[in-house]
């Protein structure tokens, strides 16, 4: 297992190389560039000197291979550059400024999603048909087809200008620096509770159809069979011998949005007015601040290639099997039967649960991946 | 002649406010006679997070907004944007134009405590002229030949050339020489901590707090050289979406909209129009400085000639469109000042909507056959072409759309292309890739316009887009700059507003009107044609009526 984990690691590098250079020649590509932009302002008037000084100050007068050489060199040394905006500031520094806040956000909708999603998904299962698996697929299927900027709009003029009960935007009050401690956290928490309602009840349908889905069919294998048939409490069956099993489609989806944890929802920052990464990158997109969304693509790439990884990994920590299938790896290498038993490659087995997932889409009851983030 | 235009411009602003709302000068009426009492908050929305606060490198209203809380000029505009002294005491000007004199204030003091002094002065002069500053406003300050400094509280200035923009220039914030000198010798004023959350200046507001992207706190500066402002308090939140911003108002959140744009205009007619809403704020509506046309790439044979244009003109309904664009809430333009302004000439040619003229005006520039669709033809090509606007600007594309429908009317087929700022910029306007585009300019006080209509400004970087040509025009320009007396500049802008009229490079639409709301706890709100923020440091709220109490 380690090995594999060093050798994945290290397959990663040049990957994470290529990704860059594409990028970078695709963002200097896109018509427009940073010092026309810095002009538009009408009562400014830009001497083409001073624009000239600007373009040598970015290096935006090298060719682009060189510009690339050059950004690529710093950042091995970790050095993400200067933002092109007028505040010059470090682009790290700019995104740490940004990223917590998003981090938090994203990580807390994520276990409010999973937290209801999963047993949404278990109980209209194992009670297919019935009145809750009706009312929760209308539920989600509604959460899912709300746009979340209206959504959010009517909350908040519900419960913040109607009721008065929750902040309207901003993550803090204006006058929280004067605040007790107990009372600044609650009202940093209060801050956040009508974002993450919009995101979670637009985010639900995802995971539980998904969960829902996979629970139908583990349901009807013969091991869950058996185990009811050795007398155990259904309790015991769904929720160990079923439930691990249905989750695994599930946490191949877990792993593959966990990149999305960095990349803000530009809809949701942009109303609740919550300064995240969404807000800083689309900024950044419109000024073609080209070392700030480098600088994005490089850590949202990264951790693509991270939860990659470690969504093999957990395949191991779920199913036992790949674990085994990993062991016996390294026997059968000794018996001399490399070629059959490297197809129980952990790589394989997520094929095949991914392609499990996809055949699994029926009608009525039809799995959707992790709802995409509006940008 | 001046004092009465400037009077006449200040009656239509007041009429103008008065028709709209007459609770808000109520309540000004009381403002001013009330004695002022110091204390509460102040909450502004921002619309975008700031570039930086050394206003001298930033050309983002945002950062305008706050900066200009933070530092002083030597002179500042009053309420009719004269110009009054701000740092500077009193000034003195060759009757030639080229030598100005500053007399400094004793006894002002940097944020820090340091000494405020002539030094400074001459060293912001340095900072703006050297090359390796990241500016925008070089240019007044490069026509200055000597800059000379007698004594600790005396700036004498001397111009190569008589400079019309001189007194007006020296608008341009101050910077402390004893912080920033070392940043700007090594051209990385930018990264000074002074441009980021430690600025120093000399304004009635001190930073005292940043949270990027979030807010800004300002407290008000107790060592003020006029005396501390009444606000203690003022808190810029930064808020991108004007939808959040009007809920925000609704709930109390904020004591006003943004001061320089305000409300839009379905906000301010419709949506606003309630008890609650007009108990607690005060709306106010004032000419702003902007001004929205649809200009002609000149350089197109379509366009070139100036019965065409002139054609357009007449073919556009302009009342309709601004009552069907901002619902009335702007005003006619007929050229590139605002109606009321000094420098504004009433008496051009107009164009009222009239399209059989505008068929006849056609015909006769040889555009007499229709082709099948009904669409103008000449010399077998009919009479077609793309109208240009940027992306995110609702009120452009409506204009596009009625623009489109008129024109159809009168034989000529428009496309519109909505396309986003930065490629609009790059791959249309730049390369003069156009037919026609809408957009719009903001004006200054002062009516020096050489960068746009000048022969000379041409090229790529420069912003006489629609390649306008007119020898008398230039010389207009050339003597409108170099001459400080207004009586003489008022002819030569006179003229020049004539010449447009006819040519129409431009159908100059329309100058939008400013609707902003301010919290009716506030007093001392006087709007006029300088805004609405240009007193904010006078502003207060009575002892009784205050929010925001603790400190």
């Amino acid at each position: 297992m380690l090995l594999y984990t060093v050798r994945r690691l290290l397959l990663a590098a040049p990957l994470l190389i290529g990704i860059t250079f594409v990028a970078f020649v695709v963002i200097h590509l896109a018509p427009g560039d940073p010092t026309a932009l810095q002009q538009s302002d009408p009562e400014g008037r830009w001497s083409s000197q001073t624009i000239k000084m600007l373009n040598e100050m970015y290096g935006l007068d090298q060719p682009l291979p060189v510009q690339y050489w050059r950004w690529l060199t710093r950042l091995v040394r970790l050095d993400f550059g200067r933002s092109f905006s007028q505040d010059g500031r470090p682009v790290l520094q700019k995104i740490r400024e940004r990223l917590p806040i998003t981090l938090l956000l994203n990580l807390i909708e994520m276990i409010i999603i999973l937290a209801l999603a999963i047993p949404i998904g278990v109980l209209s299962a194992t009670r297919q048909y019935s009145v809750f698996d009706k009312i929760t697929t209308v539920f989600v299927f509604a959460g899912f087809a709300t746009p979340d900027f209206w959504l959010a709009q009517l909350v908040m003029l519900l419960f913040s200008v109607g009721l008065g009960w929750l902040p309207l935007s901003g993550l803090r009050d204006v006058n929280a620096e004067y605040f007790s401690y107990w009372r600044q956290q609650w009202d940093f928490a209060s801050h956040l509770i009508l974002p993450i309602g919009v995101v979670v009840f637009g985010g639900l349908a995802g995971f539980s159809r998904y969960m829902r889905q996979s629970m139908l069919e583990v349901v009807r294998q013969d091991y869950v069979q058996s185990a009811r048939a050795k007398g155990l409490a259904e309790k015991v069956v769904i929720g160990k011998h079923a439930l691990r099993n249905a989750l695994m489609p599930v946490v191949t989806i877990l792993g593959l949005s966990l990149p999305g944890l960095v990349g803000g929802s530009v809809i949701i920052e942009w109303i609740f007015a919550i300064p995240g990464m969404g807000q800083l990158m689309v900024q950044a997109a419109f000024e073609r601040d080209y070392p700030v969304l480098m600088g994005n693509l490089v850590i949202v790439a990264t951790l693509t290639l991270l939860a990659n990884l470690a969504s093999d990994i957990a395949y191991g920590v779920v199913d036992p099997r790949i674990r085994l299938g990993g062991r016996r790896m390294r026997r059968g290498g000794c018996e001399g039967l490399p070629g059959r038993v490297r197809q129980e490659s952990p790589r394989r087995d997520r094929r095949v649960h991914r392609a499990r997932a996809r055949r699994h889409r029926r009608a009525g009851a039809r799995a959707r991946p992790w709802k995409p983030r509006s940008s | 002649m001046t004092r009465a235009l400037a009077l006449a411009a200040l009656l239509l602003a007041c009429s103008a406010c008065t028709r709209d709302v007459d609770s808000a000068t109520e309540a000004n009426a009381r403002g001013s006679t009330g004695h002022p009492v110091d204390g509460d908050t102040f909450i502004r929305p921002l619309i975008g997070n700031i570039s930086g606060l050394i206003p001298n490198i930033t050309s983002d209203a945002n950062s305008h907004e706050v900066g200009g809380l933070l530092y002083n000029g030597l002179v500042t505009f009053d309420r009719d944007q004269r110009p009054i002294g701000d740092l500077a005491e009193s000034w003195q000007q060759s009757g030639d134009c080229r030598q100005l004199t500053f007399k400094l204030r004793h006894g002002v003091q940097w944020h820090d405590g340091h000494p405020f002094t002539a030094d400074d002065v001459a060293f912001t002069y340095r900072t703006m002229i050297d090359p390796k500053t990241p500016t925008a406003y070089k240019d007044d300050f490069e026509a200055i030949e000597r800059l000379e400094t007698p004594d600790p509280y005396t700036v004498r200035i001397t111009y190569a050339q008589p400079h019309a923009r001189s007194l007006m220039s020296w608008g341009m914030e101050i910077l402390p020489r004893h912080l920033l000198e070392p940043w700007v010798r090594k051209g990385k004023l930018r990264e000074a901590p002074q441009n980021w959350n430690q600025p120093v200046g000399t304004g009635p507001y001190k930073l005292s707090q940043m949270w990027p992207g979030e807010k800004l706190v300002l407290v008000a500066n107790t060592d003020y050289f006029e005396g501390p402002p009444h606000l203690s308090r003022v808190v810029f939140r930064v808020i991108p979406s004007q939808a959040t911003v009007f809920l925000e108002l609704k709930a109390k959140g904020l004591d006003s909209a943004p001061l320089s744009g305000g409300l839009t205009a379905l906000q301010y007619a419709r949506q606003t129009d309630y008890p609650a809403f007009r108990k607690d704020y005060h709306k106010y509506r004032y000419p702003s400085n902007s001004y929205t046309y649809l200009g002609f790439n000149l350089k197109n044979p379509l366009f070139a000639d100036r019965r065409v244009r002139q054609a357009i003109a007449l073919a556009i309904d302009k009342k309709a469109l601004i009552e069907g664009v901002v619902l009335g809430l702007a005003r006619e333009a007929t050229g590139p000042y605002k109606p009321g302004s000094w420098q504004y000439n009433a008496s051009v040619t107009t164009y009222p909507f009239d399209q059989a003229r505008a068929r006849a005006l056609l015909a006769e520039a040889g555009w007499k056959e229709t082709n099948a669709d009904g669409v103008l033809v000449r010399d077998g090509k009919p009479f077609a072409f793309e109208l240009l606007t940027n992306q995110g600007n609702d009120e452009r594309k409506k204009i596009a759309e009625i623009v489109q429908a008129s024109l159809r009317e009168v034989g000529i087929a428009v496309e519109i292309r909505v396309i986003e700022w930065a490629s609009l910029l790059k791959e249309y306007i730049k390369k003069r890739h156009f037919d026609a585009d809408i957009l719009g300019w903001n004006i200054a006080p002062d009516p020096d316009q050489f960068p746009i209509w000048h022969s000379s400004r041409m090229g790529p970087d420069d912003l006489n887009t629609v390649s306008y040509a007119n020898p008398e025009v230039d010389a207009l320009l050339e003597r409108g700059r170099q001459t400080c007396v207004q009586a003489e500049r008022k002819r030569y802008y006179d003229r020049f507003q004539e010449i447009l009229a006819e040519d129409q490079p431009y159908v100059f639409l329309y100058f939008r009107d400013a609707l902003p709301v301010v919290s009716s706890r506030v007093r001392g709100v006087l709007p006029g044609s300088a805004g609405i923020d240009y007193n904010f440091h006078d502003w207060w709220v009575p002892r009784s009526e205050q929010r925001y109490t603790s400190e």
